[in-house]
């Protein structure tokens, strides 16, 4: 049966085209590419891809089918996908289904046979805009209904993949391996958290609520947290202003860790502005610099926004950078129990190298209840 | 922090040898590079004079001596360096550094291990340490025990239970170890590996058949910061070596779990044995649940095992660094020398730094390069012993179509996709999937042919199924192609899934040209993308690219190679190492590249190797990593063809420096009219044409061997009773002497034509008088205006009948007359003008001499392109041999360049080349020196005077005699007579002689002393193998009859014992001669000879 084509259309009326593959349905969002290689399962389910068209750079996708278990949410979070070449006869021994059907299950429309390359070279030039996956909608459908919709930026998109209730990680329904009581107490701000980074924290004996993004401080430390965490999630960080109020208020009631959004709510709470990137950091091999030590550490990354560290307040420092281009990738505050990472050091996909970040987490706590 | 070195000793890796190949030559000469970039004084010393890093302008100071611990003790001594980089001449550097160690000689001139400690070294390299640190570190290991004895092996093997995988310490590509799957190979390889390893160790350990083999390449600096450049996946599962695995990069059916897994397991392996610059880890990974969850591997045992780490850059380091555009060696360098990776610039970006991971856009496949066509009767299976002397390398964004231009690439005997094994006709080819040999991918596309599932050839041979279901879908194509009308979908479908236009062809009913045609006419053509490290993300800077057809539905893709502006030529590498053309070559497409920049040339780069320097990024302005077939050649000429408003040039191609690989691309390109820079296709086909090349000779007056090309058994008698036996046998147009035999009578040349009419039907069989002269030859760069420059006459030890890339080579040729070297320079000269040579052109010849002190001198054979000898003649003579060639491609004269032509003066030096051999590793392989050539690499030994040189080529080679106890003699009726001298000599020297019977007798006549040895195998103890077996005999001297004959089986097992053994086996009289008399004058003391750099032999 041969496949029905499909078309990826740009705000500025470029056409790539290419066969559909998962469901036979239009949706835009805003381009992104990721160069990870692999963790297509992990990148599709995560929120901080909500609202984004994602191409794969790596041609191959699908290899390895999809799983129950490598999930970063509950659902796929991405607005479509965009691919060289979808497997449809995947192989390990965990695959339960292929990449298409897992697309199509979720109504999610995919495209393969793109010049993914070209279109990375496109979007690395121009930088990232907005697109349209469809193979039921002529190009100019598509384009006038880009042109209609409203763009990236302009969406609260947290809302959409956050929680609405405050519900409490359960780390039965993870593969943990090892379970230790838990000994702290953890609360996650919920602007789109991705599974491993409760997994992390409990594996590390943290017991996790999460709370809605709009959970005020009262709210917050009303739990007695030993330790609060700001999620990672999607869209533009000025739309979690009203998060920065929450944040300036929990300095010293209990140690701090922003993760990416959250990093950027906490700078922005810092008094530093955010600005979007060209065509962001997306990918599994992001080098990013200690500036106390020098160590370079290989991160992963997905983000389109970045702290401006020109604002900042004089008791924060930026501690990290992105080796790269310089953009700021982690701040500490000079005396309190407050950090933040511009990377996704709970990985998945990517590299393990940052996990250390959630023992320094777990640190922090430890010496505010000890001292 | 690593304290910055002012002036290091690099250790290259010798010749060239199965399991260590050009990749050596590769990362050394980069290493070289780099650490001058930052200011480090580089002193090189390597054996190998076919290489690239033993050019002056590579390293600061080079010497080309024997790779001994004296020799180098000599070099430090005379140097005073203050690190040593041992990491970067393989094995062979890893080895001398232990033993430089153990000797005291890093400790008494203070010399610093540089990168990676020699503890870390030892810890790696010796199987029990590297178990414990691993334990210690609680990373996976198999099951196993090292063992020294047969006796130990037994009692392991008793415990862990077979299967078993047999592992000796300190060897280079698996050599001596195996599969153990029952008690008898258990101790038939534990012997074989107990001797292969110099410590008299092997490890045996649990055998985790069909288990994923999984390689990392990994880097660490001084500041502890980590990377992995590369993963790679072994399409062959556990059990075959990697070296001789079909692999692809990056890992394709590992999930990101599995991925991150073994990459965390890598860096925490490279911190604990901390290295500081790349190592390679490989790892064996559970494929399937039941092994992954199986329960006596302990529970929260993680699905892996470690199985081995190379802490050096190595074959696989190479292979990522092209695989990626990352440069593994240059960085490596730069962390011996003191930098962090994020103070090294990504050259590629040249934006980024060297601290970031590649990310790939795109599949890469190698597939290994067996010598199969060369030994036919060796044993093809795989395993655990590497026999594979190169490789080949293809880059997609689909796997089906790299797989298909690797195989494109291999040149193996014309095998595309669609060879089958004739004995498939009988034989199910299934039964060629279980096990594993180098025609195992064609059995799997047979039996799917067949009509075999992915499920039952994944059972049989344990390669994953997402691999064999691609294979399925070019079968699938395949059968569309045979039955379907060709259209453009099908004709862009079947280029996706790496069909070359030869197998559409085939399978559509047409001609490759007219293949061609038709893509042509409907837009199906490649385009080009770049090989930048970051899969778009950043501008790359470097010109690396690869061609891939565009999906259907995506219509005609990006290009992102326009046509190189300017004056431009394309330079035709090589392809694979193989016998027959190796490094040699890969070296003059370097210079031929250099020399094109030099001369203000647009230099494009055509290649299929990854081990090369030809491939590396910034040798030429441009390099195609693509087949060197007619199509991928002709493709990127297209490419090169500037489609502007008028219709564009397409650029010059120059054959002359790729070997037979690229001269044979000359007459295809031609009839194209592609235009050949340099001797024309027709010059090239008056070499190669056997009549026209003889009407040609017969008009100027210069003898050949007398001879004629037959097609019938009966012309066949005819011809050999005219000019009288032995004659000298062989094809028509073959590589490297390949089919070429002695025969000495009527009843053997009837077996020969025969054969050789089943093989290659319809073509004839030269049959030329089998001259046993002296063998001598000579390179010439002919400007094609009637100048000609001759920079040296070379003279074989061994007399007419080796084949030349297998005889010890003399420069200057010391045994030759002033008479014969004129008529040698004369013949040279006229026949350089004859043929219309443009550039590079080498001459054999055979030299008769006759009783009243008269010599013929013979021409056996002409090649108008550089030979194996141009990087050893360049070297002692210091003629630039490859610039001047292309210089006069493009146009100049000798003179124009300043040279006169003629011979160029004689050097006060001598050198001699001698050949390496590869022989312990390719069991059921005839070792005997004939006219087929066997070896694999070669050496050179410089001094001032012959006997120094020789005695250096023979350490050098591991030929040498000196410092053994006992020969085994077993000679010939022939050479007989003229052993004699050599026999008395070494009972003189002390030797204890043991001779076959035949010999014994001959021997006892002569009143020596002689131990007799029994040849057939059932008579008595020790026998002739038992004496070699069992180390009574440290060196063999065997001259085979020239034809098979059951004197020539019995010969085999002597030299079969002694490759095993790897004791000297020398099988030319005239080697043994020679060998004996280095012996003789003073060989045994190096005081003997010269230590000095290679400039100073060459000033005076």
């Amino acid at each position: 049966m041969p496949a029905r084509p499909a078309q990826l259309v740009l705000e500025d009326g470029t056409v790539f085209r290419g066969e559909s593959f998962g469901a036979d349905v239009t949706s835009a969002g805003e381009v992104v590419f990721s160069t990870a290689m692999t963790g297509y399962q992990e990148m599709l389910t995560d929120p901080s891809f909500a609202g984004q068209v994602l191409v794969l750079t790596y041609p191959l996708a699908g290899n390895y089918g999809i799983n129950a278990e490598d999930v970063e949410s509950k659902r796929i979070q991405v607005a479509g996908l965009v691919v060289h070449e979808a497997c449809d006869a995947p192989s390990h021994w965990r695959s339960e289904r292929t990449l298409g059907e897992y697309l199509a299950s979720e109504s999610i429309p995919g495209i393969a046979g793109v010049d993914t390359r070209a279109l990375t070279r496109k979007l690395r030039s121009a930088g990232v805009m907005m697109g349209a996956v469809t193979s039921d909608e002529t190009p100019e459908q598509a384009l006038a209904r880009l042109r209609s919709a409203p763009r990236y930026g302009e969406v609260d998109l947290v809302r959409g993949v956050s929680t609405d209730e405050p519900y409490e990680w359960d780390p039965a329904a993870s593969d943990v391996r090892l379970k230790p009581d838990p000994q702290r107490n953890v609360v996650v701000v919920d602007d789109g958290v991705k599974y491993n980074i409760m997994r992390l924290l409990a594996e590390r004996g943290c017991r996790v609520t999460a709370l809605p993004p709009d959970a005020s401080a009262e709210t917050i430390l009303a739990l007695s947290p030993d330790g609060i965490l700001f999620s990672p999630g999607p869209g533009d960080p000025k739309f979690l202003d009203y998060q920065v109020a929450t944040v300036r208020s929990l300095i010293g009631k209990a140690p701090i860790l922003g993760i990416c959004l959250g990093h950027q709510v906490l700078g922005r709470a810092f008094g530093a502005d955010t600005f979007k990137l060209k065509f962001g950091h997306r990918g599994a091999n992001h080098p990013v610099q200690d500036v106390e030590t020098g160590r370079v550490h290989i991160t992963a990354q997905n983000h389109g926004y970045a702290v401006d560290p020109d604002g900042l307040s004089s008791d924060i420092e930026v501690s990290q950078v992105h080796l790269n281009d310089g953009t700021c990738e982690g701040l500490r505050h000079r005396s309190e129990p407050v950090m933040s990472i511009q990377y996704h050091s709970e990985a998945s996909p990517g590299p393990l190298d940052n996990v250390y970040v959630f023992d320094r987490f777990v640190e922090m706590m430890d010496a505010v209840n000890s001292g | 922090m690593t304290p910055k070195p002012s002036k290091v000793l690099i250790i290259g890796s010798g010749p060239i040898v199965i399991g260590q190949a050009a990749e050596f030559d590769y990362s050394g000469s980069q290493a070289c590079r780099s650490l001058r970039e930052e200011g480090v004084h580089t002193v090189l010393v390597n054996s190998n004079p076919a290489t690239i890093m033993t050019d002056e302008g590579i390293a600061d100071t080079i010497y080309i001596e024997p790779l001994t611990v004296p020799v180098i003790e000599r070099i430090i001594e005379r140097e005073k360096p203050d690190g040593l980089l041992p990491t970067l001449g393989g094995q062979t550097g890893l080895n001398l550094a232990i033993a430089l160690a153990d000797a005291g000689v890093l400790e008494k001139y203070d010399l610093r291990s540089l990168g990676t400690p020699i503890e870390t070294i030892r810890t790696a390299e010796d199987r029990g340490l590297f178990g414990k640190l691993l334990e210690e570190i609680g990373e996976p290991v198999p099951e196993s025990e090292t063992v020294t004895t047969m006796e130990e092996a037994r009692r392991a093997a008793k415990e862990i239970g077979l299967p078993l995988v047999v592992r000796p310490a300190y060897t280079l590509g698996g050599t001596g170890g195996g599969i153990v799957q029952t008690p008898d190979e258990l101790e038939h390889i534990v012997r074989g590996g107990l001797a292969a390893s110099p410590i008299t160790q092997v490890l045996i350990e649990r055998y985790l058949a069909g288990w994923k083999e999984l390689e990392y390449e990994v880097m660490r600096d001084g500041a502890d910061n980590c990377i992995t450049i590369c993963n790679m996946e072994n399409i062959d599962p556990m059990g075959v070596h990697t070296g001789d695995s079909i692999v692809v990069a990056p890992s394709q059916t590992l999930p990101d779990k599995e991925y991150q897994m073994l990459r965390t397991a890598s860096l925490k392996i490279i911190r604990a044995l901390g290295i500081e610059g790349g190592c390679n880890i490989q790892f064996a990974l559970a494929p399937r649940r039941e092994i992954a969850d199986w329960e006596p591997r302990g529970r929260g045992l993680p699905p892996y095992y470690v199985i081995e780490v190379n802490p050096r850059v190595s074959r696989s380091s190479a292979l990522a660094s092209k695989a990626t555009g990352y440069p593994i060696a240059r960085v490596a360098a730069k962390i011996a020398a003191g930098k962090t990776l994020d103070e090294i610039p990504n050259r590629v970006t040249g934006k980024t730094t060297a601290a970031f991971e590649p990310a790939l856009d795109y599949c890469v496949v190698k597939i290994p390069r067996w010598p199969f066509d060369k030994f036919p009767l060796g044993e093809r299976r795989t395993g655990t012993q590497m026999k594979a002397t190169g490789e080949v390398m293809a880059i997609d964004r689909t796997f089906e179509a790299a797989l298909g231009k690797a195989v494109r690439s291999l040149e193996f005997g014309g095998r595309s996709l669609l060879w089958e094994n004739p004995a498939w006709r009988d034989i199910d080819p299934r039964d060629y999937v279980a096990i594993p040999t180098d025609e195992r991918l064609w059995a799997v596309l047979a039996s799917l042919r067949r009509g075999a599932t992915v499920e039952e050839l994944s059972g049989l041979s344990g390669i994953d199924p997402w691999f064999l279901t691609k294979m399925n879908r070019m079968v699938e194509v395949e059968k569309r192609l045979l039955s379907e009308a060709l259209t453009p979908d099908l004709m862009r479908e079947a280029k996706r899934t790496g069909l070359s236009d030869g197998v559409i062809g085939t399978l559509a009913d047409r001609l490759p040209e007219q293949v061609r045609g038709l893509r042509t006419e409907w837009g199906v053509q490649p385009v080009y993308k770049t090989v930048d490290t970051c899969a778009a993300e950043f501008e790359a800077e470097t010109p690396y690219f690869y061609s891939t057809y565009p999906a259907a539905a995506a219509g005609d893709g990006e290009n992102e190679a326009p046509a190189l502006p300017g004056e431009k030529a394309l330079v035709i590498g090589s392809g694979p190492i193989r016998i027959g053309q190796g490094i040699e070559f890969d070296y003059s497409a370097v210079h031929a590249a250099w020399a094109l920049r030099e001369a203000g040339v647009g230099a494009i780069m055509a290649n299929s190797n990854p081990e090369t320097v030809s491939t590396d990024f910034d040798t030429s302005d441009r390099l195609y990593f693509e087949p060197l077939d007619e199509e991928g050649v002709r493709d990127l000429l297209e490419n090169e063809t500037e489609n502007g408003s008028a219709p564009g040039r397409p650029p010059s191609t120059i054959v002359q420096f790729g070997g037979q690989t690229a001269i044979n691309l000359a007459t295809p390109l031609s009839r194209a009219n592609l235009p050949i820079l340099g001797s024309s296709a027709e010059a090239i086909d008056l070499a190669e044409d056997r009549r026209r090349f003889e009407d040609l000779l017969q008009r100027l007056g210069i003898p050949q061997p007398p001879g004629a090309g037959v097609s019938t058994i009966e012309e066949a008698l005819q011809t050999a009773q005219l000019i009288g036996y032995p004659v000298l046998v062989r094809p028509s147009y073959v590589l490297g002497g390949r089919a070429m035999e002695i025969v000495q009578n009527a009843t053997d040349l009837v077996r020969y034509v025969a054969e050789a009419a089943k093989i290659s039907p319809g073509k004839p069989v030269l049959i030329d008088k089998y001259m046993a002269g002296i063998e001598a030859e000579v390179d010439a760069i002919c400007d094609g205006e009637g100048g000609a420059l001759i920079p040296g006459i070379m003279q074989h030890v061994e007399r007419a009948g080796v084949h030349s890339g297998d005889s010890m080579a003399v420069y200057p040729a010391v045994g030759l007359t002033e008479g014969e070297k004129t008529t040698i320079v004369a013949h040279t000269l006229r026949l350089g003008q004859a043929l219309d040579v443009r550039g590079l052109m080498n001459i054999q010849y055979v030299i008769m001499r006759r009783e009243e002190g008269e010599s013929g001198v013979y021409v056996i054979e002409v090649n108008p392109r550089a030979s194996r000898t141009v990087p050893f003649i360049s070297k002692v003579t210091g003629v630039p041999m490859v610039r001047l060639a292309v210089q006069v491609m493009l146009g100049k004269t000798l003179r124009e360049l300043g040279y006169e032509p003629g011979i160029w003066p004689e050097q006060k030096l001598v050198a001699v080349k001698a050949p390496v051999f590869s022989m312990s590793k390719l069991i059921g392989v005839d070792t005997h020196l004939g006219p087929e050539m066997k070896s694999t690499g070669e050496v050179m030994g410089v001094d001032r005077t012959f006997e120094a040189a020789l005695a250096k080529a023979l350490i050098a080679s591991d030929m040498s005699l000196a410092g053994r106890k006992s020969v085994l003699l077993s000679l010939d009726d022939d050479t007989k007579p003229e052993s004699v001298p050599l026999i008395r000599t070494l009972q003189s020297a002390g030797y204890r002689i043991y001779a076959t019977e035949g010999t014994a007798t001959m021997i006892q006549a002569l009143g020596i002393p002689v131990e007799m040895v029994p040849k057939r195998l059932d008579e008595g103890y020790p026998n002739v193998v038992d004496v070699i077996r069992e180390g009574i005999v440290d060196a063999v001297i065997n001259t085979p009859e020239g034809r098979v004959t059951e004197t020539l089986r019995d010969g085999f097992h002597i030299r079969r014992a002694a490759a095993e053994k790897r004791i000297p086996c020398l099988t030319s009289i005239d080697t043994a001669a020679a060998a004996v008399d280095a012996l003789m004058r003073g060989e045994s003391t190096e005081g003997g000879f010269t230590v000095q750099p290679l400039r100073d032999y060459l000033d005076t």
